[in-house]
């Protein structure tokens, strides 16, 4: 008896082995799992960091009034020393976003502008500030601003735990899915169930072995993001680890259903890109969620990246541990990766 | 190892399948018995049903009739017993490409419960030094070598190798029968399928030719070939419309004559004594006015039998 379970623990053993193996020996993987998601980051971080408030860009009409609204802009500090333009070349200024408005010299003034254009609006409200005043228009009290920075509300902090989701979904769609229909290609699962190994074992060692590449996937991540960004981890990094762990499995899974048929690696590929690049675009990875309409959101909400990226998200930057945030992106994750197994596991084919 | 009126059809698939609802028949009642301590071979054309009726005695595919017993036992009920006791090796198989031999021996010995060490199965193939190359850097010989190991490993009473020797080079060949001979020579029984005369000649106690998923003949390698009447081929080619000016069974009167048949372009002669009828055709050839343009003689072999039952040459 214990002899059978000792030989069973070998067999699960030299599995995860032959698994961790061909991990770390293929180039291709080591890049994907660590060099992507660290240039990713740095490209994003570099396009989205912070920067000081630029003063708005606009243009007057030439017109008889045109250089008096050009001297009152001069003296604001929100608005950049704006140029006279010809008719033709405001038009094209405005159309091409060169500038955010057109003042036309009208007595009173007209502005001229795209109100679905968020700078243009911005504009808008400074410029007619910097007029009014500039034309002898009291203000009825001087407020004082408080200026913040509040770490962990900037788009880098919003990004990297994104980041970690999209990894943990490539790692297990990929690292499972596609390996396992490479086994079948190579006629190597069909070797494997003509010896009296059992079949539950090698899946088991996929899975094993998806747990424990989390410990060198990880941190690297996430110690660049405060070394280079000052990302920090506000809530309980076990929290967060368990959270990675569940959506690492359910995606092992989900990649293990998606190979369960095919016979080639090609159709898994295409298989895996159908899936995540939804998922990828979706899940709020990159912006917020909160972009979609509601009914494409429901949807959405359900997604097991969304749960997972959402849970992440809120540990780190929120410092949560089981808020129902987390427990509700536990369960997605979990239902997930029970349903994609029992299909995976009626599917399957080994030979 | 007994099988019984094995038949193993499949549906077919792709276009054909929609106005076609015929199977393809790939193994056609098939009897075979192999004793213990036996090396029995499947000699046969590709596409001859090898490699499916290997892969159901192997348990791999389900037979659609007959009836399939190994080492006393049925796969339906004994599935994990028989897996402990037979070692094979498929056609093809890709072992992981970055794995050394070494690790994937020690893979393969870890589904058995008992076996030989890794050291002893990587020594019974002569792959010691090769023991720490990955498996991407092995030559084609060294491959199918590794993929044997994999078959030794559990120590088996059963062996069935899948065209062990296909594609390889003279010295790997003569290696692998050197590896297959020896585990024979120790009691164990193996199950071959090929395509090459010389290696089921060399390798096998008994062989069985198979054709169109038919065993169309069986016995040993001498008795095979003995059952052509005579042990030399003579084949000669003459200018023209030769062939139709030559009656068989007039040629048959010849001395020493046993059977001729004409097979591409040719007639082949099987003769008993070579130095009475070779004068005896030449003559029978020069009466009739026909220029002999090519004339050939070599021992009877197994390649021959296969000629002789089909009319086709066994790798057309």
């Amino acid at each position: 008896m214990i002899d059978a379970v000792k030989a069973r623990l070998g067999s699960i053993w030299q599995l995860s082995m032959m698994r961790w193996r061909l991990f770390y020996r293929e180039p291709g993987t080591m890049f994907w799992t660590f060099g992507f998601p660290m240039a990713l980051s740095i490209v994003l971080g570099i396009a989205f960091r912070s920067q000081k408030p630029e003063p708005v860009v606009c243009g007057v009409l030439e017109g008889p009034r045109a250089v008096m609204i050009q001297e009152l802009l001069e003296k604001s500090v929100d608005v950049r020393k704006p140029d006279v333009l010809s008719e033709s070349a405001s038009d094209a200024q405005l159309r091409t976003g060169k500038v955010s408005l057109v003042v036309v010299p009208t007595d009173p003034p007209t502005y001229r502008l795209d109100s679905t254009r968020p700078e243009s609006r911005l504009a808008k409200a400074l410029v007619d500030d910097a007029l009014q005043r500039g034309l002898g228009r009291k203000d009825a009290f001087a407020p004082h601003s408080d200026e913040v920075t509040a770490v962990g509300s900037r788009y880098i902090d919003f990004l990297i735990p994104g980041l970690v989701g999209l990894g943990l979904m490539s790692s297990g769609l990929w690292g499972v899915g596609f390996s396992l229909a490479e086994m079948r290609t190579r006629k190597l699962l069909k070797r494997f169930v003509a010896t009296p190994m059992k079949r539950a074992d090698l899946l088991l060692s996929f899975l094993v072995v998806r747990a424990f590449s989390l410990i060198v996937e990880l941190p690297p991540l996430l110690i660049f993001a405060r070394v280079a960004f000052g990302v920090r981890m506000q809530g309980s990094i076990v929290v967060f680890a368990l959270v990675c762990l569940v959506g690492a499995l359910s995606f092992s899974v989900l990649g293990l259903l998606l190979s369960s048929r095919a016979e080639n690696p090609q159709i898994v590929s295409g298989l895996i890109n159908v899936v995540s690049f939804p998922m990828y675009l979706g899940s709020g990875v990159f912006f917020s969620t909160g972009r979609y309409p509601d009914g494409i959101r429901k949807v959405i909400d359900v997604l097991p990246l969304t749960a997972l990226v959402d849970a992440l998200r809120e540990i780190m930057n929120e410092g949560t541990a089981f808020s129902p945030l987390v427990l509700r992106a536990l369960a997605i994750l979990v239902a997930w990766g029970v349903g994609s197994f029992l299909l995976a596991l009626r599917l399957f084919r080994w030979r | 190892m007994k099988c019984r009126g094995l038949k193993k059809t499949y549906k077919r698939t792709g276009l054909a399948a929609v106005d076609d609802d015929s199977e393809v028949v790939a193994v056609d009642g098939l009897d075979l018995d192999v004793a213990a301590g036996e090396c029995f071979g499947l000699l046969g054309p590709n596409g001859a049903g090898k490699t499916t009726t290997v892969e159901v005695l192997e348990g791999l595919l389900e037979p659609s009739e007959g009836d399939v017993t190994i080492l006393g036992r049925r796969w339906a009920k004994d599935e994990t017993y028989l897996r402990e006791r037979i070692g094979l090796s498929l056609q093809q198989t890709f072992l992981p490409d970055k794995l050394t031999v070494v690790e994937t021996v020690r893979l393969f010995r870890s589904f058995f419960k008992t076996g030989r060490t890794v050291e002893e199965t990587i020594g019974l193939v002569a792959l010691q030094e090769k023991a720490k190359a990955k498996y991407e850097t092995l030559s084609g010989g060294q491959k199918q070598r590794l993929a044997v190991a994999c078959a030794l490993v559990s120590d088996p009473e059963l062996l069935f190798l899948d065209e062990p020797t296909t594609g390889l080079d003279p010295q790997s060949r003569r290696m692998l029968w050197d590896v297959i001979s020896k585990f024979r020579n120790e009691g164990g029984s193996v199950v071959l399928t090929t395509h090459y005369m010389d290696e089921a000649e060399r390798l096998c106690d008994r062989v069985g030719v198979v054709d169109h998923g038919k065993m169309i003949a069986i016995g040993t390698p001498k008795e095979l070939i003995a059952s052509l009447g005579g042990s030399h081929i003579v084949e000669v080619q003459a200018e023209g419309e030769a062939l139709a000016a030559l009656l068989p069974a007039e040629l048959l009167t010849l001395p020493s004559i046993h059977a001729c048949k004409p097979v591409l372009g040719r007639m082949a002669f099987t003769v008993g004594e070579l130095h009475v009828a070779l004068p005896a055709i030449l003559t029978a050839y020069t009466e009739r006015k026909l220029t002999v343009k090519d004339l050939s003689t070599h021992s009877a072999t197994l390649e021959d039998v296969f000629v002789h039952l089909t009319g086709r040459q066994l790798r057309d």
